[in-house]
C-alpha cells in the first residue's frame, strides 16, 4: 500500500538523472562548444567552418566581418560583452567555444596568468609588423606571445565648447561647481579613481591604502556634481546636452562630436590612461589557425582603416592612419597627438590592492 | 467472514493509489526543472559562499566563515537598509496606486474588465530594458516631462529628476505595479458586494467600510501583491543603474559588483543567500502574523 509513496522519490531521482543526461548530451552536441567535446585540432574532427568571435558591444560591424567570411569561406559568429570583468567572468564560468577574444591590456595579463590564452604563431599574422612602434613591446606582453594590440586610445574629457568656453586643461574641471549635475563619469572604479589619483599627483595604479583613501575623499566631494556614472550612454548625454563634461573613452566622444559639433576632447595635463584592446586566441579554440588568419585580416591596412572610420577608434596599424579621412586622422579623440604621449599611463592589474579599490568605490557610491 | 477483509482489499483497488500517483507524475517536469535550475544552483551558491576568493576571481576551496562575517560590515548593512527602504517605499506607492485601479476594474462589467486587464498587462510584451530607456527619455532635462511642464508654464527651469533616488522609485513602481494590481483585482473581484452594502446600511462611515470591511476581506490580495512587489524591488539592479545613474548602490548592484568587478564570488554568494534568507524570514513571519491563515478578527 505504501509502496507508491516510497517509489515516488526514486522516480523523481530517475527523472532528474535522465533530464541531466539529456541536458549534458544536448550541451555537448551544441555547435560552438567544440572545446568541451575534446575534438580540438584533430584533423579528422569537424571542418573548421565556424569561427566564434567575442568582442566589445560597440566593436561590432557586420560589414567588416562579412569581408572575412567571403574571403575565407567561413562563418563568423559574433558575441559581445560590456566589460573586461564580464569577459573574464564568462570565460571562468566555463562559457566555451570562443576562438578570438578582445580583452584590454591589463586583462591580457590576467588571462595569460590564468592560462586561458594560446600562443600566437606570428608567421600566420604578418600584419603584426605594421603595429605602431609605441604599441609594440607593451609591458603586459612584450613579445606579442599571446596578444596583438587592435584598437587603442585614451581616456580623457569630452566637453561642450559652447558651454565650457575655456578649454579645460586639468581634471580639476570635473570638480568645478559651475557644472554641477552636468558631469558624467565612467562607471568604472579604476578609471574614476585614476582621475582622482592623478589630480593628487599620484599614479593611476597606486596601491598605497592612504593614497587610495585620499582619492576616495576627493571623489566623495565630487559626487554631488556628478549627474551619472555611466560607461554606456555618455555619447547621447553629451550629444543631447544633458551633460557638458564627460569622462570617457576618446572614440565614444568622437561619436558624440558627429552628433553635436561643439563637442571637443582634451587629455588633461595631469596625464591620462592609454589603453589597447588586444586580439588573442583562446587556448580552448578548436580553430587556432583560422583564428590567427582572422586576426591578420582585422589588422590588414585597408580593413583597419575602414574599422577606424566606422568605429571611430584608432587601429594599431600605423599605415592605416594615412588611409583614414583627415577629419578622423587629426581628431585627438581618435589618434592622440604626439605631444601627450609621455603623459599617458597604462592601467596595470594591482593584484590584491584591487580590494582597496572595490571597497572605496562602494563607499563613494553609498554617499 | 470474508466481508471484514474486503474493505482493505477494496481500498487498494479503489483507484486511490493511482489517483495519488498520477498528480505527482504530472509534477515531474516542473520538479526536474526546479531541481536543475533552482535547487542545484542554490546548493552550489551555498557551497561557494563558504569558500575563498581567488586573486583573479573563481573560487579557492579553503573553507571559511569570513564571507558571512563580512556581510554584517556596517558599509554593507547600510546598502541592505537602503534597499529595504526603497523597496518598502515602492511597495507602499504600488499599494496606494494599485488599489483604486484594481477596485475600479473589478467593479466594471466583465467585458470591460478583460480590456482593462489587458491594458495592465500590455507593458509585459515589451522588454523591461526598453521600457526603462523610455522613462529616461521622459525624465531627461529636455525630455517629455519637462517639455510638458514648461509648456504649461508650471516650471521655470527643468526639474532634475533623472539619476536620483526619486527616479529609481519611479522606475520600480512603474515596473512592478502590475504585480500589485493583478492579485488585488482577483481579491476585490471575489469581495461580496452585499457585505459592503450591508456596512453602508448599518451606517458605517466611508473610512470604516474601507478599513473594517474591504481591507480585511481583500487581505490575501494585498499580501500577495505586497510580496510580489517587495521581493523584486529589493533585489533590483537595472533600475538603480539606468534610472539612478549608478550614483547609488542597491543590494542587487552590490551582488553584481562582487561577481563581476570585484571577482569575489564567495562574498557575492554569501550576500545573495543572506538576502534570500532575510526576505524569506520576513515573508514567513509576515504571513504568520497577518496572512490569510491568521484570523482577521484577531487583529481587531
Amino acid at each position: 500500500m505504501n509502496l507508491s509513496k516510497h517509489q515516488l522519490p526514486w522516480k523523481v531521482v530517475q527523472g532528474l538523472l535522465l533530464s541531466a543526461a539529456v541536458v549534458l548530451v544536448v550541451y555537448q552536441q551544441w555547435p560552438g562548444d567544440g572545446p568541451t567535446t575534446g575534438t580540438s585540432d584533430k584533423p579528422g574532427g569537424r571542418p573548421p567552418t565556424t569561427l566564434h568571435y567575442f568582442t566589445w558591444s560597440d566593436y561590432t560591424d557586420k560589414e567588416l566581418i562579412r569581408a572575412f567570411e567571403r574571403e575565407a569561406g567561413v562563418k563568423v559568429v559574433v558575441d559581445t560583452f560590456g566589460s573586461n570583468e564580464e569577459l573574464l567572468a564568462k570565460l571562468q564560468s566555463g562559457a566555451g567555444g570562443y576562438d578570438v577574444v578582445v580583452p584590454s591590456d591589463f586583462m591580457v595579463a590576467i588571462m595569460a596568468k590564468q592560462d586561458l590564452l594560446a600562443e600566437l604563431d606570428l608567421s600566420l599574422i604578418p600584419n603584426v609588423r605594421f603595429v605602431f612602434e609605441r604599441l609594440q613591446h607593451l609591458p603586459f606582453d612584450p613579445d606579442n606571445r599571446y596578444s596583438i594590440p587592435y584598437l587603442w586610445g585614451t581616456v580623457g574629457i569630452g566637453y561642450d565648447s559652447a558651454v565650457v568656453p575655456v578649454p579645460p586643461d586639468s581634471w580639476e574641471v570635473l570638480w568645478d561647481p559651475r557644472y554641477r549635475r552636468k558631469i558624467s563619469m565612467l562607471n568604472d572604479q579604476r578609471e574614476v579613481f585614476g582621475v582622482a589619483l592623478r589630480t593628487l599627483g599620484h599614479s593611476g595604479n597606486a596601491t598605497d591604502p592612504a593614497v587610495i583613501d585620499r582619492a576616495k575623499a576627493k571623489l566623495v566631494r565630487q559626487k554631488d556634481l556628478v549627474k551619472t556614472y555611466t560607461s554606456e550612454n555618455y555619447q547621447q548625454l553629451l550629444a543631447y546636452g544633458d551633460v557638458v563634461l564627460a569622462h570617457g573613452w576618446g572614440g565614444t566622444v568622437a561619436r558624440a562630436m558627429a552628433e553635436r559639433p561643439s563637442i571637443r576632447y582634451v587629455i588633461p595635463k595631469e596625464g591620462a590612461t592609454i589603453w589597447a584592446d588586444c586580439l588573442v586566441v583562446l587556448k580552448t579554440s578548436s580553430h587556432k589557425d583560422l583564428a590567427m588568419r582572422f586576426i591578420n585580416h582585422l589588422l590588414d591596412r585597408d580593413v583597419a582603416a575602414r574599422t577606424t572610420e566606422r568605429l571611430l577608434f584608432a587601429t594599431s596599424n600605423r599605415e592605416a592612419r594615412a588611409l583614414v579621412q583627415a577629419k578622423y586622422r587629426d581628431n585627438p579623440a581618435i589618434y592622440p597627438p604626439d605631444s601627450v604621449l609621455d603623459r599617458l599611463e597604462w592601467t596595470i592589474d594591482v593584484g590584491e590592492a584591487a580590494r582597496l579599490y572595490d571597497r572605496a568605490w562602494t563607499e563613494v557610491k553609498l554617499q | 467472514m470474508n466481508s471484514p477483509t474486503r474493505p482493505s482489499d477494496r481500498s487498494e483497488c479503489s483507484g486511490e493509489a493511482p489517483a495519488s500517483r498520477r498528480p505527482s507524475r504530472l509534477l515531474l517536469p516542473a520538479l526536474v526543472w526546479l531541481g536543475l535550475c533552482l535547487v542545484l544552483p542554490l546548493f552550489l551558491m551555498l557551497a561557494i559562499s563558504f569558500a575563498s576568493r581567488g586573486t583573479y576571481g573563481g573560487v579557492v576551496w579553503t573553507l571559511t566563515l569570513a564571507n558571512y562575517a563580512n556581510v554584517v560590515d556596517p558599509l554593507y548593512v547600510r546598502i541592505f537598509a537602503r534597499s529595504v527602504g526603497l523597496a518598502t517605499l515602492t511597495t507602499l506607492l504600488c499599494l496606494a496606486l494599485g488599489f483604486p485601479i484594481a477596485y475600479y476594474i473589478a467593479r466594471l462589467p466583465p467585458r470591460l474588465q478583460g480590456i482593462w486587464l489587458l491594458l495592465v498587462m500590455i507593458p509585459f510584451w515589451t522588454n523591461f530594458l526598453v521600457r526603462t530607456y523610455a522613462w529616461i527619455f521622459i525624465l531627461r532635462a529636455e525630455g517629455l516631462l519637462n517639455t510638458v511642464l514648461a509648456g504649461l508654464g508650471l516650471i521655470g527651469s527643468p526639474v532634475d529628476v533623472l539619476y536620483s533616488e526619486t527616479a529609481i522609485v519611479i522606475g520600480l513602481v512603474y515596473g512592478y505595479l502590475p504585480f500589485m494590481i493583478l492579485p488585488l483585482y482577483a481579491a476585490v473581484e471575489r469581495l461580496p458586494v452585499a457585505l459592503v452594502e450591508a456596512a453602508w446600511d448599518l451606517y458605517a462611515s466611508r473610512w470604516a467600510v474601507f478599513w473594517r470591511v474591504i481591507v480585511p476581506l481583500t487581505k490575501p490580495g494585498l499580501v500577495a501583491g505586497a510580496i510580489l512587489v517587495f521581493i523584486p524591488s529589493v533585489g533590483a539592479f537595472i533600475t538603480p543603474d539606468l534610472m539612478g545613474g549608478a550614483r547609488t548602490m542597491m543590494i542587487g548592484n552590490l551582488i553584481q559588483h562582487e561577481f563581476l568587478v570585484a571577482r569575489d564570488w564567495p562574498f557575492g554568494s554569501a550576500i545573495g543567500l543572506v538576502l534570500m534568507a532575510s526576505v524569506l524570514l520576513g515573508v514567513v513571519t509576515y504571513l504568520r502574523a497577518e496572512g490569510p491563515g491568521a484570523r482577521p478578527a484577531a487583529g481587531g
